[in-house]
């Protein structure tokens, strides 16, 4: 089934000169950021020096940390007046990536979703139950208006209180899901200890965060469901970007929005199909924010073969990062904002240690924070009370909870050269 | 003199995981201080550990060129009965006097059971217990 076909299956001679309009589009749109205008011009590029495609390689990359520079609205390519939605993620240090949305940007958002619902089989009848968070976070709005632009009753239950998200999915009768995976299998064990079942659920999109094959089998087994593995980022509108079609072999990219290609994150290379690499993509078709071979950080590869589906490139599941970027329960966080709240802290040192665990199926996150001997009262109220002000203000950089043990003075590891602060022990599952 | 009756006590920062007192312990049988009484305070990971030594400066310094967080801690001291009814009698004191506690911890020394009192205004603490026919001890007195 397909949302729009002409754009779903666009290939060759006409696929090219689409994206070729609309690189050049999109080159004359982040013009209009300072950012990108002295970048292009200090190459002498412009819209002009691309003539295919392939083109885009003569352009310079953007990276995560550009985007802190243009705190909050730098990087908006439109007046303010034209912007009608903004959504956050998080930044690399202190303060959070603002991206923004057109009129325009939401209906192509609100398109790639319901391209997405519908290529793994959802229509109209179906109920869709969304399970993320409804704020800033782009997964909430972004999947809401993409359901219910395909006509599916959608259920805005968010996230938390998960027996009463299985009551409604019974009660609703709720045909498909989405959540994170983590989540996902956190809902299976509920519905397990309940003793009961979702007899009605059929489908699953989930996504936010890298889940396994086993994970897969493990919630298709559980939960009588296909699980569909859904891509995206907020700096590209959010979730959507690619995702996967019944064959659940490699998630189809649109190619008539972005421009994919997969490069060595070392030298900046292009790599070839078949090839494991970081993913880097441009914008095609964003107003408000246009992004030119935007480093994403996450590493994968562009399957080589065609797809049975019909449809154009697809690349494989994302394999891990290329930089120390961590998805905690959906939310990305950089080791370096934990890194800044701390320096922010007088009572405790600059050495810290971050440990990833899976408990229950859900993400734990683990803060070790040497005390500053200084700061020592000899008091163990002083000490208590230190470990909940980090927790709390780790709270509010992070959106998360953590733990934080506070730990004698010189006793974690120092590091020469590349410190490995981060120290991930979720398994597969 | 009030001040004669206040002790330092040496607060050690210590992590919840095993060998990290006996640290304490070597590093103190090494630098010859003897421990008169201690206590550890245990909060989720960590914990403090508290002592009354006979050479307070050294088992300091000695701590802190190891790495450890230490601190001096103003205590009391309130001679007991070590007999039955020995903490009874002192404790009716304590609470005659109006005293609040924070912490206590307590040990048999020679010539007496010892009380140690952590309580927020020492000062005041000490004339009160005094006023109320409670016998303290100096620094010079534990052992």
């Amino acid at each position: 089934m397909f949302w729009n076909k002409e754009m779903e299956t666009l290939r060759g001679k006409d696929l090219e000169e689409l994206q070729l309009k609309r690189l050049k589009w999109t080159i004359s749109q982040a013009e209009k950021v300072p950012f990108f205008k002295n970048k292009l011009r200090a190459e002498g590029l412009s819209a002009d020096s691309i003539h295919t495609p392939d083109d885009v390689r003569k352009l310079p990359f953007t990276y995560k940390t550009d985007l802190r520079e243009g705190y909050p609205f730098g990087f908006f390519a439109v007046p303010r007046r034209d912007i009608v939605r903004i959504h956050t993620t998080s930044g690399t240090t202190g303060k959070p990536t603002v991206v923004g949305y057109t009129r325009n940007d939401l209906a192509a958002w609100a398109d790639l979703i319901a391209r997405n619902l519908t290529m793994v089989g959802l229509t109209p009848e179906d109920t869709f139950q969304n399970a993320v968070n409804y704020g800033l976070f782009t997964g909430g709005l972004g999947f809401h208006y993409g359901a219910e632009l395909m006509g599916m009753m959608v259920i805005p239950s968010a996230t938390g209180n998960t027996k009463r998200q299985i009551e409604m999915i019974n009660d609703f009768g709720v045909t498909s899901i989405h959540c994170t995976p983590g989540y996902a299998l956190h809902i299976t064990e509920v519905v397990e200890q309940m003793g009961t079942s979702l007899p009605t659920l059929r489908i699953g999109v989930f996504g936010a965060e890298a889940w396994s094959e086993t994970m897969r089998q493990e919630l298709e087994s559980r939960l009588s469901i296909n699980a569909y593995d859904s891509y995206g980022m907020s700096e590209m509108f959010g979730p959507g970007v690619a995702f996967e079609c019944p064959e659940q072999n490699g998630l189809h990219i649109w190619e008539d929005c972005f421009l994919s290609e997969i490069i060595d994150p070392k030298t900046g290379e292009t790599l070839g199909p078949g090839e494991k690499g970081e993913l880097v993509i441009t914008s095609l078709s964003k107003e408000a924010m246009p992004l030119l071979r935007y480093r994403t950080g996450d590493i994968t590869m562009i399957l080589e073969d065609d797809c049975p589906c019909g449809r154009g490139r697809r690349i494989a599941r994302i394999m891990g990062r290329s930089d120390d970027m961590l998805v905690i329960r959906g939310i990305n966080v950089f080791p370096s904002q934990i890194e800044h709240v701390l320096l922010g802290i007088p009572e405790v040192g600059d050495q810290y240690m971050v440990y990833v665990d899976r408990k229950n199926h859900l993400d734990e996150m683990t803060i070790d924070v040497e005390m500053n001997r200084q700061a020592f009262s000899g008091e163990l109220d002083g000490l208590v009370g230190l470990q909940t002000m980090i927790s709390r203000k780790l709270h509010d950089a992070l959106s998360l909870r953590t733990t934080v043990r506070l730990v004698e003075p010189g006793s974690l590891p120092r590091f020469e050269g590349k410190a490995k602060r981060v120290v991930d022990r979720r398994g597969d599952l | 003199m009030q001040g004669e009756y206040i002790i330092k006590q040496i607060s050690i920062f210590s992590e919840n995981k095993p060998g990290r007192l006996a640290a304490i312990a070597e590093a103190l049988e090494k630098s010859n201080v003897n421990i008169y009484a201690f206590s550890i305070a245990e909060a989720n990971s960590f914990g403090v550990v508290r002592a009354l030594v006979d050479k307070p400066d050294d088992a300091r310094s000695v701590l802190e060129k190891l790495g450890f967080a230490v601190q001096f801690t103003d205590v009391i001291a309130v001679r007991m009965k070590d007999q039955p009814g020995g903490l009874h009698e002192v404790a009716q004191i304590l609470g005659d006097a109006g005293i609040n506690i924070e912490y206590a911890y307590a040990y048999s020394g020679r010539e007496a059971a010892v009380l140690i009192l952590r309580v927020s205004q020492a000062g005041e603490a000490i004339s009160k217990i005094q006023a109320a026919g409670g016998s303290l001890l100096r620094e010079s007195d534990l052992g």
